[in-house]
């Protein structure tokens, strides 16, 4: 086994030129090949790539598909966001565990699987799901549970799993997967055909200063979150000084509840890598990375064979589309399981082979970036915008929308409505409109943003959806009436504890904090004061915080404070005996009175 | 560029030099900006937030943040105060720190800004984790129940010493200084000259058999506030 991992690890640190900045997927690859990266083998990385150990452990033990003891030749990990949470997964995950005879966090003792839960893998509209290895499988119950396990017994080959295909490309042969698109309601920028080549055809007939002028003029801003206008980011870009420029795709889709980039990827890959090769052309750049999370691993086979056509076409390499100096390439970088490398210097630290952590700002991507060179970091739908500027002009574009957000936005809807999927609206839509078309008339909350977004109640749902009132990168949860906003807040907390990154105080602390409070409002022994103090400690996390992790994980709390006070309010009393409510004497005493080996004797019982 | 930028620190003009950072800045100024993770000498970290400044409004951590001409910077306010004690208060409850009986007290940075603003007892719960001492190696030893996290060692040992015997392994609560080798600081090559050791600002990483060698009375803030050498402008005794 040792001398077999040695011979493997020198291979895989070859094949990867003994680069250090590649370090995530030698891990990767020896996490794959042998079920971990042990000390051993973190020892031999280090050596045959020149670095200390220790930095290979910090990369490992960073990211959650990673790991330094052996997991299973199969790992199963159920999604247990709350939207899956919601629709049984822990009723799936304790029928795994049954049928598995293990626990949740455990290895069955033949050491063949691993049963683990991970956060959203982007499959809210088919919940409950899970991967299994790479492979997604969708809309469990617990009979389909005990049935995978039992298959797997016999074969341990996830890719046996999948019996029925979805829609579109998941059921194309290097993707088959039995994940649907439920593409409820396309629209005329994203989901409108793409004929191959035109867009950079165009783009390559203007100048490259043109090429921004007409994403500046399309009004084009980022559909990540940040909503920064493109246009200027490019601009800024392609002025910093530097020899090299650089272009990330940011697939890394973390945000509990959204899944649209999913879905653009799987059936408008064309579009987005279109949109990276004309930002690469307006910048100057000739590296593009496309940063696929890890999750969508069953997506990268398919994006490497699309890659490989727009070769064959001259869409991509050197003099691309006859074009004398510009070249321009794109390597797919995969994630592996961590929500901060959505945030774009995270991002660019994970492409380094470095651990998620951000980076200080300044200097920005726009200055230094990726190996410090220039870099571009734009969404997938952003890109995928770009390429149908290119195509019918920023006028047609800026036909869509509102007044100051152009353009059309994809949701990802989930949760208690009758169509959950994506849908293509046109910005300024109103909440109560998109909700009547996912059919959820009777919503009670929508979570609109994913948890780092704000929980709005149904006074609100006359608000509309672009940059100037209710911004969000795509993510809506609804939920009905027999819902606890609490809970669910509660829950994302817990999101947010397990993804920080933990580099700054404020958010590494102060979420672990703000959870302990809640849960003892939770719990009823919460009194008035209690919502005072979460709301400092919430504000304290949310200005104090490095990146914007820690600046909106306290939304959940506080935008519940804020829009759903009166359940707060039904939760909280003013203690009446002058006794703190949540000190518990009994269990205070509980460890002296094992000690002491007797009941101890006190007042008030 | 101009061979000095005119800004403002809490109504006070103030001039500095293109390329510093407002912590740098400001202390040249004679005006202390407080800060734990900070260290003269290593690049800036920007990751415990006490040094946090609003500039032209929004936070900024002073250690990380350049000047800029005309920028309006708010330091010593009853609301960033405020907001830097919550800080302190969570480093005190996330570790397991016991002035009384350690080593460092009176010499210990986290502590002496404890004292500076005004903290007695923290506000949050105590979260009591469970956590490692490594003495292992013959002269250092490390308790991890006191580490605030800060990177000094880290920088301090990859950046002056040219070691890279520290770095941060985990994730979230879960992350932890670990050492370059398998398990204990015995097997790495730290020397008791290291300027990792003396780069940790609390009690988490010491020399052996020199513990309270200092009298009560004689510590470093014993008797002027951490930060005070700076708004005296004399050179910071912490820094070195
Ligand atoms: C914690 C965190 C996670 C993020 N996750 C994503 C993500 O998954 N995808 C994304 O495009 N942007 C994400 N962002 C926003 C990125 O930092 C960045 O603003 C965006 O990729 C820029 O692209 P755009 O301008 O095209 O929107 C995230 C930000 C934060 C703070
Ligand atoms: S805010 Fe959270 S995620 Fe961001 S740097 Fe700080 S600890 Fe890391
Ligand atoms: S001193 Fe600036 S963040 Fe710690």
């Amino acid at each position: 086994m040792s001398e077999n991992l040695g011979a493997a690890v020198k291979e895989i640190c070859r094949a990867h030129g003994h680069d250090r900045t590649r370090l995530m997927d030698i891990v990767r690859a020896v996490q794959e090949q042998f079920g971990c990266v042990s000390g051993e083998a973190m020892e031999l990385i280090a050596k045959a790539v020149s670095v200390h150990r220790v930095e290979v452990d910090s990369v490992v033990s960073f990211y959650a598909f990673l790991s330094d003891r052996p997991k299973g030749k199969v790992v199963i990990r159920v999604c247990d966001d709350i939207i899956n949470r919601m629709h049984g997964a822990d009723r799936v995950a304790q029928a795994f565990a049954d049928e598995l005879g293990i626990e949740v966090g455990q290895t069955t003792p033949d050491g063949t699987i691993t049963l683990e839960y991970t956060p959203c893998i982007g499959m809210c509209d088919q919940a409950p799901a899970a991967l299994v290895n790479d492979v997604v499988v969708t809309d469990l119950h617990r009979t389909t549970a005990r049935q995978i396990v039992q298959e797997l017994r016999r074969h341990l080959d996830p890719r046996r799993l999948v019996r029925k295909l979805g829609d579109g490309n998941n059921a194309h042969e290097l993707v088959q997967a039995m994940v649907v698109n439920n593409i409820r309601k396309p629209g005329p920028v994203i989901f409108s055909p793409v004929n191959r080549g035109e867009a950079i055809k165009k783009a390559l007939a203007m100048s490259p200063v043109e090429v921004i002028r007409a994403v500046k003029t399309s009004r084009l801003r980022g559909r990540g979150g940040a909503g920064f206008p493109t246009g200027m980011k490019w601009e800024f870009t392609r002025g910093a000084p530097g020899t090299k420029r650089c272009v990330i795709c940011n697939a890394d889709e973390g945000e509990p509840g959204t899944f649209k980039d999913r879905v653009i990827l799987t059936e408008r890959p064309d579009r987005v890598f279109a949109g990276m090769t004309i930002a690469g052309y307006a910048i100057g750049a000739d590296e593009g990375i496309l940063y696929l999370r890890g999750e969508y691993a069953y997506l990268r086979a398919f994006l490497e064979d699309v890659l490989q056509k727009r070769r064959d076409e001259n869409l991509l390499g050197n003099k691309i589309c006859g074009k004398e100096d510009f070249n321009f390439d794109i390597r797919i970088q995969m994630g592996a399981g961590a929500y901060i490398c959505g945030e774009e210097t995270a991002l660019i630290s994970s492409c380094e082979g470095l651990r998620g952590d951000p980076k200080n700002r300044p200097p920005f991507p726009a200055q230094k970036g990726y190996l410090e060179h220039p870099t571009v970091v734009n969404n997938v739908e952003t890109l995928g915008c770009v390429t149908k500027i290119l195509e019918d002009g920023p006028a047609t574009f800026n036909e869509y929308g509102s007044e100051g957000s152009s353009g059309t936005k994809l949701l990802s809807i989930s949760g208690d409505c009758r169509s959950p999927g994506v849908f293509e609206v046109p910005f300024g839509i109103t909440l109560n409109e998109v909700l009547r078309l996912a059919g959820a008339g009777d919503a009670y909350a929508v979570q609109v943003g994913g948890p780092s977004g704000q929980m709005v109640s149904r006074d609100e749902f006359g608000r509309s959806i672009c940059y100037d009132d209710l911004a969000t990168g795509g993510s809506l949860m609804v939920f009905g009436l027999d819902r606890n906003v609490l809970e669910i807040a509660d829950a994302f907390l817990d999101f947010f504890i397990e993804e920080s990154c933990g580099y700054c105080t404020p958010c590494r602390v102060g979420n672990v904090l703000l959870k302990e409070r809640l849960g003892k409002i939770l719990a009823g022994k919460g009194e008035p004061s209690d919502l005072k103090y979460l709301q400092e400690l919430g504000e304290t996390v949310k200005l104090m915080s490095r990146c914007g992790l820690g600046q909106t994980s306290a939304n959940p709390i506080l935008t519940t404070l804020k829009n759903f006070r009166s359940v707060y309010d039904a939760l909280v009393k003013e203690a009446t005996d002058g006794l703190q409510p949540s000190f518990d004497i009994h269990a205070a005493m509980s460890e002296s009175e094992k000690i002491t080996g007797r009941k101890s004797v006190h007042f008030l019982a | 560029m101009s061979a000095t930028i005119d800004f403002i620190i809490d109504d006070k003009e103030i001039q500095g030099r293109p390329g510093q950072t407002i912590l740098e800045a400001a202390q040249q100024n004679g005006i202390y900006i407080p800060r734990l993770c900070y260290r003269e000498g290593l690049v800036p970290h920007g990751s415990c937030r006490i040094c946090t400044v609003l500039v032209n409004g929004r936070p900024q951590s002073a250690c990380t943040q350049p000047i800029a001409p005309g920028m309006i910077v708010e330091n010593d306010t009853e609301k960033m105060n405020g907001l830097r004690r919550n800080i302190i208060d969570m480093l005190f409850v996330e570790g397991n720190h016991f002035c009384m009986f350690c080593e460092k007290s009176g010499n210990c940075e986290l502590q002496a800004l404890a004292y500076r603003l005004g903290i007695t007892a923290p506000k949050y719960p105590y979260m009591f984790p469970k956590r490692d001492v490594d003495a292992t190696h013959p002269d250092i030893f490390i308790d991890r129940n006191r580490c605030i996290l800060c990177g000094r060692c880290v920088r301090a040992s990859r950046d002056v010493d040219g070691k890279h015997i520290f770095e941060f392994v985990g994730r979230g609560p879960h992350k932890r200084v670990e050492v370059n080798a398998e398990a204990n600081l015995a097997d790495t090559d730290i020397s008791m000259t290291d300027e990792a050791v003396e780069a940790c600002p609390v009690g988490a990483l010491l020399k052996k058999r020199v513990g309270y060698a200092v009298p009560i009375g004689q510590r470093l803030y014993d008797h002027k506030p951490i930060g005070s050498d700076i708004e005296s402008g004399v050179a910071p005794a912490s820094s070195r």
